[in-house]
């Protein structure tokens, strides 16, 4: 039987028995509910959208803030030689945290369900870009899961950790705003690489195989790049 | 039951553990002693299988620990230097998950938690955090977590460090406790804990195995006998040098420059198990030598760990 589970039970545990999962889950509500409602009422508009443009780099910077310490502060303390030493493979273990980091992101979308039932309220929402948007979310979320537990697993310090994984996941969302700065050869690269386009894409609505594979791909070479760290590390 | 062969780990160029081999019996209690730095926690490690040899092998009950790491680690419960622990969890709660990731079905784990909070003398604090615990608890909780699973073999390293005397004490009878069930491997750099515990005992300095015997036989000395020294006066060096060394079974004779004012400070290096003090006293008694003092040295593990460890130092 595969042991991941218990590695996600005891890491969602981490989160939600001490302070960590609220003060998180309040600076993202209070941060994305500011910037989304300070305008929504200007624009007059039953829409979901502006709140999911945020979304990008507002992970970029909650996320690595959540997955940091799944394996700095076990490589730190040294806790990570006992989880080791458990009969249960590296892949039981990134997988537990990497699932424990998705967890913590629908934790905290869980609470921004109750904007689109008020927005119904207001006026005509269409619910396929809220949905497509929510799914955007996760796979977004978890991505950068991906990337932030790969941090993490590079450095005993949490803090490198969050600098590091915060770094890449801006990186990613910002860099098809930067396309001018680059030579025309790797313009495509690089816009497909842009995490921000991908998740806008699916926030219409529009729920596309490159966009899924693309977050499906950046989960696995995130993951992937992890266990070859924690091999380089024993 | 724990074969180990040419075991070798590198550290980029630096060498932790040479080409080492050994044999643990099922139900030994085995104390790998050395120095800080000589390579006991890195051969632990392998052991455990927490990181891969540069060379060699490594077989439990005829397993390899490279090609059945998970078969490996069941069987085996292990402690390690200054119990790291999640410090925010509680003491149940932390035992649980060990629990469940070793397997035990949920409806079993409660009877075993509770029997090893009895047998670790933890039934007090299963309900505080991890880090609330003293340095001795920690220790406590640490053998817990590496006896959940009732393993065969428990691998200690320095299960002591950081602890009081009394619960020095503690720990050592559990550890005996436990072995005369259990094959226990465990480190330390105490001498007289290794004495106390072990029914063997192996030696490593930088690296090499320098001695691997029983407890009591390398107490006795298989190579080294026990040494005895003499302050005389009224006696020169070389007529001392030359008489003593014509008395059958002394090897060495060896003359200390921190004796007394006018004394002649003199140290026998003997055969080993034999005892020479009747013969060296009738030889001195036939001289004009006056005798001041008079003693054999017994031979201790501080004694061969001592002789054995610079040994290494000095062919380096």
């Amino acid at each position: 039987m595969r042991q991941f589970p218990h590695v996600l039970k005891k890491e969602c545990s981490g989160y939600f028995v001490s302070p960590i999962a609220y003060i998180v889950i309040a600076i993202f509500l209070v941060v994305a509910g500011w910037f989304f409602f300070s305008t929504f009422f200007i624009y007059g508009q039953a829409s979901m959208r502006k709140f999911f443009n945020l979304l990008p780099l507002i992970f970029s910077f909650v996320i690595p803030a959540i997955t940091m310490r799944l394996f700095s502060e076990e490589l730190n303390t040294g806790a990570y030689e006992l989880l080791a030493t458990l009969p249960v493979t590296r892949t039981d273990i990134i997988l537990g945290k990497f699932a424990a980091g998705v967890v913590m992101t629908a934790a905290m979308l869980a609470p921004t369900l109750i904007y689109p039932i008020c927005i119904a309220f207001l006026g005509d929402l269409d619910w396929g870009p809220v949905i497509g948007g929510y799914i955007g979310a996760i796979l977004l979320g978890g991505a950068f899961s991906a990337i932030g537990l790969f941090a993490s697993s590079l450095t005993r310090n949490q803090i490198i950790a969050f600098i590091l994984g915060t770094a890449i996941c801006v990186g990613l969302t910002l860099i098809d705003r930067m396309l001018m700065f680059f030579p025309g050869a790797v313009v495509n690269v690089l816009e497909y690489l842009a995490a921000g386009a991908h998740f806008e894409s699916i926030a219409r609505g529009v729920i596309d195989t490159r966009d899924i594979i693309y977050f499906l791909s950046v989960m696995f070479i995130g993951l992937y790049a992890t266990g070859l760290s924690l091999q380089y590390k024993e | 039951m724990i074969h180990v062969e040419d075991l070798t780990k590198y550290y980029h160029d630096f060498c932790a553990v040479d080409h080492i081999n050994f044999d643990v019996s099922r139900g030994e209690i085995l104390g790998l002693l050395g120095p800080n730095g000589a390579g006991k926690t890195t051969t632990l490690k392998m052991l455990t299988g927490f990181f891969p040899p540069s060379r060699g092998d490594i077989r439990i009950k005829d397993l390899s620990v490279a090609e059945n790491p998970l078969e490996i680690k069941q069987m085996l419960g292990y402690l390690p230097e200054s119990s790291p622990f999640y410090r925010d969890m509680l003491v149940y709660d932390y035992l649980s998950y060990v629990a469940a990731v070793r397997g035990i079905a949920a409806g079993d784990i409660p009877a075993r938690l509770e029997y090893l909070a009895g047998l670790c003398g933890l039934s007090e604090v299963m309900h505080k955090a991890v880090g609330e615990l003293s340095k001795g608890l920690n220790q406590r909780v640490g053998l817990a977590h590496a006896m959940m699973n009732d393993p065969e073999i428990l691998i200690l390293d320095e299960p002591t460090q950081g602890l009081d005397p009394n619960q020095i004490v503690e720990i050592r009878s559990l550890i005996k406790k436990i072995g005369e069930e259990k094959t226990v491997i465990f480190s330390t750099h105490i001498l007289s804990e290794a004495e106390a515990t072990c029914d063997r005992i192996m030696i490593i300095d930088q690296g090499k195995i320098v001695a691997d015997d029983a407890t009591e036989a390398l107490k006795q000395g298989t190579q080294q006998g026990p040494a005895l020294h003499l302050t005389l006066k009224n006696a020169d060096a070389q007529s001392v040098r030359s008489r003593l060394e014509s008395v059958p079974g002394v090897q060495a004779v060896h003359l200390r420059e921190n004796a007394e004012a006018g004394a002649l400070g003199v140290t026998l290096e003997c055969t080993p198990q034999q005892d020479l003090r009747e013969s060296v006293y009738r030889t001195i008694r036939e001289t004009d030598w006056i005798l001041l003092d008079f003693h054999q040295e017994t031979r201790t593990l501080e004694s061969i760990f001592s002789s054995l460890t610079r040994q290494v130092t000095k062919e380096n």
